[in-house]
């Protein structure tokens, strides 16, 4: 994590002497956490879309094979659903309370 | 590091050519999070959050009273066929499905949570409304404690304090060695993550949705308007706008779905609590 702060860092130093605007300490906090913030997010979001889109295919599954039965797996599929998409939901959170907080 | 270098200088010039400098109208900049968010008081201490959430409060209280003045021998229609149906689906989708037949007595709590959820939702796409009040931690805040409230009182009530805390901290069918690992989680997850994760789900998805839609209008508007100076961007400008009409599509099923999901789940916690696993 230092390892990708640096290189946040350094990125913006190299953006800021591109464009000749000063840089400063506050600014150069701001900027990495908005990065930060956005890696963040990606990196909650990569685990729960692989369950969510193993939960939903795995109901449409089941639900082709016995389709009397759709009633009850609709619902245990969106409360699964429900469950997996919390983490990257925190994901989210964390992304703006990085970014605005 | 060359490669980092160059990628830089594009990006700084891309911001450069996006971001308009000073006495230049146009350009796509993103406003602070809090002219999204936090809205002006109308009279003091009631904002637009406020007023939506009193709203979805009225008409639901409005509806099921207009509805249950007409006569119920005859066949529904019009207010009273509205609240049959939302009653119908309470009960069939997510009270059978989730607590069974000794779970109908919950029909007009959960009735409650369901609408006023769904309609503290559904503004986020009404034109010149367009606020989700579950947008603001507040709302979904509270309504997660009082579903905690809820459905630990019911425990207490049906198995007894000692029971019922017997049943969540010492699940049974588990080894007794285990129960140093097991009793710290179920604890924080029946206490802590529960309310938390209810909150946040609803509370986060609305969010989402709410900052989407902002960014595509804004989108749409800027490209439409470099239109006029840049040949190329006539296309591209339609792009967004198209998916914007799709997002505003999808939306509407994200507010049903997160008040059905929040209600599913209430449901859950509360059967959960009525009826111990053995």
């Amino acid at each position: 994590m230092e390892a990708l702060t640096r290189i946040a860092h350094a990125s913006i130093r190299v953006a800021a002497e591109a464009t000749g605007e000063a840089y400063t300490a506050a600014e150069a906090k701001a900027n990495a956490a908005a990065q930060m913030a956005g890696l963040a997010y990606g990196l909650a979001a990569i685990g729960p879309s692989i369950g969510i889109g193993m939960i939903f295919g795995k109901a449409i599954e089941a639900m082709a094979r016995q389709p009397e039965s759709a009633g009850m797996v609709r619902t245990t599929m969106f409360l699964g659903a429900a469950f997996t998409e919390a983490l990257a939901l925190i994901g989210f959170v964390a992304f703006i309370l990085l970014k605005f907080a | 590091m060359l490669l980092t270098q160059i990628a830089n200088q594009q990006f700084a010039q891309i911001t450069a050519a996006l971001v308009p400098s000073a006495g230049e109208g146009r350009g796509f900049y993103f406003p602070e999070i809090n002219s999204i968010l936090r809205w002006k008081d109308v009279v003091p201490g009631i904002n637009k959050v406020i007023i939506i959430g009193i709203l979805a409060s009225l008409i639901g209280i409005v509806l099921f009273l207009v509805a249950a003045m007409k006569d119920g021998s005859k066949a529904p229609k019009g207010a009273r066929n509205l609240a049959e149906v939302i009653v119908e689906f309470i009960e069939k989708n997510i009270i059978m499905e989730t607590m069974g037949k000794s779970g109908l007595g919950w029909t007009p709590f959960l009735l409650c949570v369901f609408l006023f959820v769904y309609i503290c939702n559904i503004p986020g796409i009404i034109p010149f409304i367009q606020m989700p009040a579950t947008a603001r931690m507040g709302v979904p805040m509270f309504m997660a404690l009082l579903i905690w409230v809820v459905f630990n009182a019911t425990g207490i009530k049906h198995q007894g304090a000692l029971g019922y805390f017997k049943g969540v901290l010492f699940p049974p069918g588990v080894p007794k060695a285990l129960y140093i690992l097991v009793t710290p989680i179920e604890l924080i997850s029946t206490m802590v993550v529960r309310p938390f994760s209810l909150a946040v789900r609803l509370f986060a998805n609305m969010l989402a949705g709410h900052l989407l839609l902002v960014i595509f209008a804004l989108l749409s508007q800027a490209l439409i308007q470099a239109e006029t100076q840049r040949f190329f961007l006539v296309p591209v400008g339609i792009l967004p706008f198209i998916l914007l009409m799709f997002l505003t599509g999808f939306e509407i099923l994200v507010a049903f779905l997160q008040a059905y999901i929040f209600t599913v789940l209430a449901a859950v916690y509360i059967g959960g609590a009525t009826h111990p696993e053995h």
